[in-house]
Order: C-alpha cells, then structure tokens, then sequence
C-alpha cells in the first residue's frame, strides 16, 4: 500500500519532468525563430530613420519644387547657372555632355556639386519614433543649421544610383550588376560541369573502381573545405598563375590585370560545385531504374537514355540544388576579398575583364566604416540581398513545384 | 500503315538477331558515346583537379613560408608574437582566437542545436514542424556578412550594456562567437535530426512499453542510439566555425592578441587572411606567403574534422540500415 503510493508520487514526479523538459525543448526550437526576427528586427531598424542633414546650398533656393521633379533640362540649367566654367568642363570631359544625361544623373550631380548636403548625424527607426522630440532639440542645440528630415536608406534610387564616397549619395548599382555578372559566370562554368560530373557519378562510374571512390569522396571533403580556402586558391590560380588569360592580356585588354569578374566567377564556381554535384547525384539516384530499363529495352543507347528519359526526370532536382547552390554564391564574401574585389569602383562593369564589386563586398566595406551613415546604407544593402536571395528561393520552390506536377 | 511498319520493324530485329551470332558483330562502336562518357568523366575529375590545386597551391607556398631564414617550424607552433613585417612568426595568437570564437559558437549551437533537434523529431507535430524547419533553413541561408552586421550592430552593444562599455571592446571575440553559434545551429541541428529519424520506431516503442515517459525515451533511449550522429553534427559545427570568416573579420577584431578575456578583440587564422588579402598584396612577401602557411593549417584541421565527421555518419548508418 505504502509502496504503490510512493510509485504514485514518482510517477507525478516524473510526468512533471518530462513536462519541464519538453518547455524547455520547445523553447530552445524558438531560440531560432527569435534570433532569425531579432536579425531582420536590427537590419530594418537600421534601414529607415530620421536624419539631419546640413546643406551647402539649401534647395528650395534653387526651385519651387522638390528638385526630383524637376525636368532634365532644368537641373541642367541649374547646374550650369551654379557651377563655374571650369567645373563644367571638366564633369562633361570625365561623364560626357549634360545635354545627354539623364534626368537621374543630372539630379546626383547637382546634390553632389550644388546642394551639397552632408548628414551630420542620424537615427535608427525605434529612436526616431519613439524620441522624436528629444531628437529635434538635441539636433537644434548641436547643428542649428541642420534640417532634420526622414529617410529611407533603402529606397528605389539606392538600387540605381553608382557606388560614391559620400553614404547619404552612395547607392548599390554597380555592387548589384557585380553581382549579377558574378553569377552569370559563375552559373555557366558550374552548372554543366557540375551536372556532367553527377551525370558521370551516378551513371557511368563503377563503384567497385578505386578511382571513381576517390572521385566521390573527394567531392564530399570538398564541400566541407573553408570558403576562405577556396578565395586562396583562386588569388594563386586563377588571379596570378592565369593572370594573362583571366585580365584578358590573350584578347587585347589592357586596363587590368588577374583581379577580374572572370577570376571571382571561376573561384565561385568550384566552390558551388561539390554542392551542386551532390544535389544532381541525389536527384538522379532518385530516377526509378524502370525507366532506364525501358529505354534500353527499346533499343537506346546509354547516353540516348540519360539525355532522353533520367535527366527530364531529375531535372526538377537538379534546378531545385542549383538554385540552392546559387544563392550561397551571391551571398559569399571571403572568396571574393581574396580573388580581389575591389570596393571603389564607381563605374558599371562591362565585361568579364572589368574590376568589380559586388553586394556582399559592399555590405563588408560599410559594415567595417565606423561613421554611422555607412551602417544605414548597409543595412539597406542588406535588404537588397536578402531580397534577391528570397527571390531565388521562391523562384527554386515554384520551379520544383512546376516540374513535379507535370 | 502504322502496325505494318512495326511488323517490318519486328521483322528487321529479328533478321538481325540472328546475325549477330556472329562474334564480329557483337556490339557496335560507338565513338559518340565514347566522347560523351569522356567528357563527363573529365568534369568528375575537376573536382580531384581542385584538390590537387588546393594542396599544390598551399604546399607550394606554404614550404617557401618554412623554408624562408626568418622562418622557424618550432617557433611558428610555440611562440605568442604574430607580426610577419617585423619577422615574428609565432601563430598561436591567431589560433587562440580561433579556438575561443569556435568554443564560444558551440556554447550556444551545441544545447541548442541538441535540443532543437530533439523537439523537432520526438515532439513536434507535423504542422509545427513544417513552420519551424523552414526558419531553421532561412538561417542557415542567410549570407555570414550579414551575421558580421549583426554581431557589430545588435550582439556587441548587448554585451556591453550587459557588462559594461568600460570593460567590452568594440570588437571581442563573446560577440562574434555567439553570433557565429546561430549561424551554425541549422547544421548542427539538421544533423543531428536526421540521427535521430534514423532510430527504429521499435526502439522508442519498446520504451514506452516499459512505461518510460516521451523525455526519459528521448533522452534515454533515442539520444543515446543516435550518439555517433549528433558527434559528428557537432565536429562538422566545429569545423564551420573554424572556418567561417566574415563575422571574425567584422566583429572579432584586426590585429593579433594573444588574450584569453573574451572581450578583448583578437584576430583569427581566418580573419588574418581576409585582412592581409583586403588591401592589394604584394607577391611573394612574407606577408604573402604567410597566408598560404595559415590557409594550409586552416585546411587540413577542417580537412581531418570533416572526415572524422563523416566516419562517424557511416558508422550509425551502418548499424541501422
């Protein structure tokens, strides 16, 4: 009796442990969820906020209306009435003549060389809407000359507008087409190679073969390996020992030298490639083998078979892998310090012999600045990343479902 | 029309079945698929061609580092000063930062990871399992310069409001480290799940047979049996941390410190790289070189980690498979 009440308390006992314990499983699962939010939560608060900015020339003296409406011809005008004749000349010897220039252009020159404005102190989104008037006369007692204003670091004219020296102008265009031409070159070595390679693995290799098994398992060391390690190589290879092929020396440019989009592209590609070979290998080891059985049956040879009927199957899997593989390029930074991404490029890259810069160089460069501008302006180039890479995922989510329905 | 041509299709197979008793006709060549096969075995072996280049490269370098006068094999592994220009080579700072920013991002990948891991396949229904493994994989995607932002931006003014601005540097090896932990606790989680997914029903119902409770069967039962598993989650977290680069870069600190406080700035074997590498860098100066020596140590410890890792993988699938 005295017994089985005591095994009856333990039990008690030992229900409520197990129930403390799965509190705390449940928490520590949500330790993922608050730091993914408490990340997004710092970036935005960073991205947006009020800013007071101090202006050579204040604005409203130059016209009625807020200058970004202005028409081309009068920022012109503007520029041309502010600016003495030397300046001129030399803006239209470096950029060409005004009178080509787009509204948009014209509009950065005359912020940049008229108005002149410099933020002299900024705030993040929670100070600006909870401290708004202890802003406004901390700012009046410290800058009387400034105009406190609100800003959107992450706004559509930081996506078109060059990279420049000053954070409240600068804008990520020319890290963005880096980037974009980054991948394009990326993709293009890696992906055929890498799918050829799966292709090979899965279909051809005998796994008995030694050499195949060394294949396979360097494949998986290799994903394991540092992207640093991989930056390094490239900087040895491809920057230096290649140097005469990747600067395009072998095709008449002349302007650069081995740090070039060609070289990063070639690094980021044998980085993603053990990535994307296991993911292809896995989508093709999923292809039934009735369907290569059937194939033969009817008379196909191997390759008819694989090109016909295992690689229409797998291809769902072999996008969804790439895609994957894809966005860790774009986000990769170590590589590309290394291969010798340059930071101050202000001029779009125009081929895989130009110097570049891409997004998350960018991000690094301002992130390590101390002034507080730079912070702003990374946090939205942050944005501008993450949505780019949502982007991708949501677009390897559709195609995969796409594919599996047909 | 269609069923004849197929009869004449028949006819002709067989016609030629019978002609190819002759051994001389047995198979047909076939240079195409020859070539095809080539070419894809060619991209098979770029992957041992990267290998090969990594070691090369590395080794190359790395032996023109120790075979330099100023160099000393015994004084690179034991000595506290890391200053290539003025002809100190003693590694050990840069590797003790590394060291306690990997022990400090397994501090908190570790037991969380773990315990995530645990919720995900021995409590969690279906639907919260298809929320929560999507967070998880978001994190994991996101790009590590945006975890140094975080560490410098969020992670470091916390400690130093926790602790104190007087006694936290702007840049210390705490911050970095805990932010490299949730940048790592998706792998370690991830793995370790799977572990515990590869544990038979039967086990866990033999369990609950006997009247243990789901903890006492979790941690009792199921743990225990994926145990080969979760280590090697954990040495391939390990081997992340010492090779991730970014968040050390932003938040660690540039400069070498040999310093065991953990909110001092100190540089790591990564970090040294990115930062010796950021600006143009002379060829074949010590400082040059000096980073293939470092990225060759950087390589084979990831290199030993990772096999490791996955010998202990093979060994649970083994057992229950």
């Amino acid at each position: 009796m005295n017994l089985s009440r005591q095994g009856h308390l333990w039990l008690a006992t030992r229900h409520r442990f197990a129930r403390i314990w799965q509190g705390i499983f449940l928490f520590s699962t949500l330790f993922a969820l608050a730091a993914l939010t408490t990340l997004l939560v710092t970036v935005i608060n960073q991205a947006f906020g009020l800013v007071a900015v101090e202006n050579k020339v204040a604005p409203s003296t130059l016209a009625d209306r807020p200058l970004e409406q202005l028409s081309a011809g009068e920022l012109e005008a503007i520029l041309r009435d502010r600016l003495n004749s030397n300046r001129i000349r030399t803006l239209e010897r470096n950029l060409g003549p005004l009178t080509d220039m787009p509204q948009e252009r014209l509009y950065t020159l005359v912020l940049e060389n008229v108005v002149r404005p410099q933020v002299v102190e900024s705030f993040t989104l929670y100070e600006s809407l909870t401290q708004r008037t202890e802003i406004i006369t901390e700012v009046a007692n410290n800058h009387p000359q400034a105009v406190i204003e609100w800003r959107n670091w992450l706004h559509p004219r930081f996506i078109t507008t060059p990279m420049n020296p000053q954070p409240e102008l600068a804008g990520v265009r020319t890290a963005l087409l880096g980037s974009l031409y980054l991948i394009l070159i990326t993709m293009l070595i890696a992906f055929p190679i890498g799918v050829g390679a799966a292709i090979y693995l899965e279909e051809y290799a005998d796994h008995r073969s030694r050499f195949n098994r060394i294949i396979q398992t360097n494949i998986d060391n290799l994903a394991g390996v540092p992207s640093i390690v991989y930056g390094i190589l490239g900087l040895a290879i491809f920057v230096r020992a290649l140097g005469f092929l990747t600067s395009g020396a072998v095709f008449g440019v002349t302007d650069s030298n081995g740090r070039t989009i060609l070289s990063a592209g070639m690094t980021l590609a044998l980085l993603i490639l053990p990535v994307i070979i296991i993911n292809a290998q896995e989508a093709i080891r999923a292809v039934p083998s009735s369907l290569r059985e059937a194939s033969y049956g009817l008379g196909a040879t191997q390759w008819q078979t694989i090109w016909n009927h295992v690689l229409p199957y797998a291809l769902p899997g072999i996008l969804t892998g790439t895609i994957l593989a894809m966005s860790r390029a774009i986000g990769e930074t170590a590589p590309l310090i290394l291969v010798g991404a340059s930071t101050v490029i202000f001029n779009d890259p125009n081929g895989p012999f130009s110097k570049f810069t891409a997004l998350p160089i960018q991000i690094y460069n301002w992130t390590a600045r101390p002034q507080a501008e730079f912070r702003h302006a990374a946090a939205a180039a942050i944005l501008v990343l993450l949505a780019a890479l949502l982007t991708l995922n949501t677009a390897a989510i559709l195609l995969r479902n796409r594919f599996s329905r047909r | 029309m269609e069923v004849k041509m197929a009869k004449v299709q028949v006819l002709n197979a067989n016609t030629r079945q019978s002609e190819l008793i002759r051994p001389d006709l047995a198979k047909r060549p076939r240079p195409t698929e020859q070539i095809i096969q080539a070419i894809l075995l060619a991209c098979g072996a770029i992957s041992i061609l990267t290998t090969l280049g990594i070691i090369y490269e590395l080794g190359k370098e790395a032996w023109l580092f120790f075979g330099s006068p100023e160099v000393d094999l015994i004084e690179f592994f034991t000595t506290t000063q890391w200053q290539p220009s003025i002809g100190l080579f003693g590694v050990l700072p840069l590797v003790n930062a590394t060291l306690m920013t990997s022990f400090f991002a397994m501090l908190i990948a570790l037991p969380f990871g773990l315990m995530t891991a645990v919720f995900l396949s021995e409590y969690a229904s279906p639907q919260m399992r298809g929320i929560l493994k999507p967070i998880l994989e978001i994190l994991a995607g996101v790009p590590t310069v945006v975890y140094g932002y975080f560490a410098l931006t969020f992670m470091t003014p916390l400690l130093k409001s926790i602790f104190g601005d007087a006694h936290v540097n702007i840049y210390n090896t705490l911050s970095a480290g805990l932010v490299m932990g949730v940048m790592i606790l998706p792998t370690v989680s991830s793995m370790s799940e799977d572990a515990l997914n590869a544990v038979p029903r039967s086990l866990r119902e033999g369990a609950y047979g006997l009247g243990a409770t789901r903890f006492e069967t979790a941690m009792q039962i199921v743990v225990p049996a994926a145990l080969s598993g979760i280590v090697a989650a954990f040495i391939l977290g390990i081997a992340r941390a010492v090779g991730e680069t970014m968040i050390v870069a932003l938040a660690a600190g540039a400069g070498p410190n040999f310093t065991f406080n953990p909110f001092q700035s100190a540089e790591t074997m990564t970090g040294y790289i990115a930062r010796i590498s950021g600006g143009d860098v002379a060829y074949d100066t010590p400082d040059y070189n000096s980073i293939f020596a470092i990225g060759l140590l950087l390589f084979l410890v990831t290199l030993v980690l990772n096999i490791i890792s996955r010998r202990l993988v093979r060994r649970f699938r083994e057992v229950y498979e």
